[in-house]
């Protein structure tokens, strides 16, 4: 068994990036995550690991700090709440166009504008719609526990570098302030000079008389080249939807009803359901782990069974249409939601799924 | 009547009554997207030439702005990023950071580096980033049309001060490099121009000290303006652009060093 501490889940964020072999780390403080970067800044990563902690002077900068030393093969992440990941947008988009793998948690707040420091997921469109300009994608994981937020943080590495792909870790306000328990995994060392050469041939880490030059670069003027490459951004995206879908399922074998929730509202919905059950009610949860890709095929799954389907999720209904494309008008799907800060009860919801399901 | 498609070949320039002398090395075989009459090209000629004779092209990381240069990693035979507008001095920080070996620089134009990107610029060197930052200065925005940059003079016109650029509505013109000077992250600043032989010699100097200076790990940012011409932009041709640069340009952006091995020059 791993060590285990009592942290906060922005704390575990820090920590994880340490243990992955992160070579860098570039952010800017905002609250509901600052404690991520006095975390780092803490622990002396440096000493520890040789791993760079910089505050950079804008989240503009500290996403093309990203840009920058991502381009070179290495392990980079930045840390931002929904203003500041706004911000980063433009970044985001060169990133996925120009195929860079990198790391971005948001710890989301509510909005829009400056909106408020209490935890909201109303950044859902933003995080698996694109976001920025033109046609491109994240892979999004969604952790509900300060655990996940941990554990997250090697996996969205992997996938990362995996689909040369920008990976957001969307978490809220509330997993990110919250103390649990967590397990942390064993460190990795950080890849040496000729590990990041090999591993990432295409990587701008200086011209050697054995190879041409490295090129990073989200330009094609040719319209027909941006075409081709748009393509195959498309087919990669097409792929990671094939392979890379993630999600849980708690008492969804002989569900009437289900709901669908992720990150803190899934830890929510787990109340709700114990509460559901003792009233005889057969209520199951299905809580998607990636948001993009999502799991449209596994709600699919359960329609033999399931006659209500209720999202749950802190905005006024994001998420609810990749589960309606899903089921595809089979069975009612509902939204209930809490905006700008507030949170749901498990009460407040079984009187919902009651009034919603059946007409009590 | 049909229509004459006219592409220029590579075979249709290099000829051998064309070879009056030859290429720099580290500059590969694409045909420069610049106008004629244009500094770019001999900027980057420098550029290379300085990364060849100290052997650094193994180690070196280019970074391109938006502008007129923004195909420059089309020109360069070095490995190279393409940063969104006006973020450069963020990717070289990033790659500086985690490659403390590796030579970084950046290539940037007026609206990139002292307009868009003026926080990234300024916080870049005021942390002290040990890269090298070139900074081509012609007073317009060359790629979208000629619209007025933060660099643009008074009184000069561009498509978007028709009229000239007045003061009441439009400000002044940024000397963003005498700024940079100031800031006690800055190691070396200087103001250079490439349309004569002599100042290419003299800036070419200047770039291999921002590049040297680099390499011997000497604490603090390195930065090299280049005052340049834009025939295309100011409507003027080649060499009415380099006199009347000269004689308005240069009195207004005065050449020379400012701050050597981290001490302001009098």
């Amino acid at each position: 068994m791993g060590e285990l501490r009592l942290m906060k889940g922005n704390e575990a964020i820090g920590e994880a990036a340490i243990r992955a072999g992160v070579d860098g780390y570039f952010g800017y403080p905002i609250t509901p995550q600052s404690e991520v970067i006095e975390y780092l800044t803490s622990e002396k990563p440096e000493e520890r690991t040789g791993m760079v902690v910089l505050q950079a002077e804008s989240e503009l900068a500290s996403i093309n700090m990203v840009y920058g030393a991502a381009a070179t093969g290495k392990k980079v992440m930045t840390t931002s709440s929904s203003p500041g990941i706004s911000l980063m947008m433009e970044g985001l988009s060169y990133i996925a166009g120009a195929e860079l793998p990198c790391v971005v948690v948001n710890v989301v707040r509510g909005g829009p504008g400056l909106g408020t420091i209490q935890p909201s997921q109303a950044d859902y469109f933003q995080a698996t719609k694109g976001g920025g300009h033109g046609d491109y994608r994240l892979i999004v994981l969604a952790p509900a526990s300060v655990q996940e937020m941990s554990d997250f943080v090697p996996l969205a590495f992997k996938l990362a570098f995996k689909y040369r792909n920008p990976v957001m870790i969307l978490s809220d306000g509330v997993i990110g302030q919250m103390m649990e328990k967590v397990e942390l995994f064993d460190p990795v060392p950080r890849w040496t000079e000729e590990e990041i050469i090999k591993m990432s041939p295409w990587a701008t880490t200086g011209k050697p008389a054995t190879r041409e030059r490295n090129i990073i670069t989200s330009l094609d003027l040719d319209p027909s080249r941006q075409e081709k490459h748009n393509i195959h951004l498309q087919e990669k995206y097409r792929r990671v939807e094939k392979e890379e879908v993630r999600f849980e399922e708690i008492a969804c074998d002989d569900a009437d009803y289900l709901m669908v929730a992720y990150g803190s509202s899934a830890r929510i919905a787990q109340k709700v359901l114990q509460l559901a059950r003792a009233q005889g009610i057969r209520l199951g949860l299905l809580r998607p782990i990636t948001l993009y890709p999502f799991p449209a095929q596994p709600i699919r799954e359960l329609l033999g069974h399931v006659k209500g389907i209720l999202a749950l999720e802190l905005s006024s209904g994001q998420m609810v249409e990749d589960v309606r494309l899903a089921v595809e008008g089979k069975v009612p799907v509902e939204h209930y939601g809490r905006m700008g800060g507030m949170i749901f009860t498990p009460d407040e919801i079984v009187n919902v799924m009651k009034k919603t399901f059946l007409g009590e | 009547m049909e229509e004459v498609k006219e592409e220029i070949k590579l075979e249709d320039i290099i000829r051998p009554e064309n070879l009056v002398y030859k290429k720099t090395k580290l500059m590969t075989n694409n045909i420069l997207s610049y106008c004629p009459g244009c500094g770019h090209g001999t900027a980057h000629r420098i550029i290379m030439e300085v990364v060849e004779e100290l052997g650094l092209q193994g180690k070196t990381i280019g970074v391109c702005p938006v502008g007129c240069s923004v195909l420059a990693y089309e020109f360069m035979d070095v490995d190279m990023q393409e940063a969104a507008h006006g973020r450069a001095p963020a990717l070289a920080t990033g790659i500086k950071r985690t490659w403390p070996d590796k030579i970084v620089f950046t290539y940037q134009g007026d609206g990139d580096l002292a307009a868009i990107g003026t926080a990234e610029t300024i916080h870049a060197c005021n942390r002290g980033e040990n890269i090298t930052m070139v900074f081509i200065n012609n007073g317009i925005y060359g790629m979208t049309g000629g619209q007025m940059a933060p660099t643009t003079l008074l009184g000069m016109k561009s498509s978007t001060t028709p009229f000239g650029r007045e003061q009441r509505l439009m400000g002044y013109p940024l000397k963003i490099t005498d700024l940079v000077a100031q800031l006690p992250g800055s190691y070396f600043v200087t103001r250079q121009a490439v349309h004569t032989p002599a100042t290419v010699r003299k800036a070419k100097k200047a770039i291999r000290m921002a590049f040297e200076n680099q390499l011997q790990k000497k604490e603090g940012t390195n930065f090299v303006e280049i005052v340049s011409n834009c025939n295309s932009g100011w409507k003027m041709r080649p060499v009415e652009a380099n006199k009347w640069m000269e004689e308005n340009m240069f009195p207004f952006y005065p050449l020379g060093d400012m701050k050597v091995d981290g001490k302001l020059v009098k």
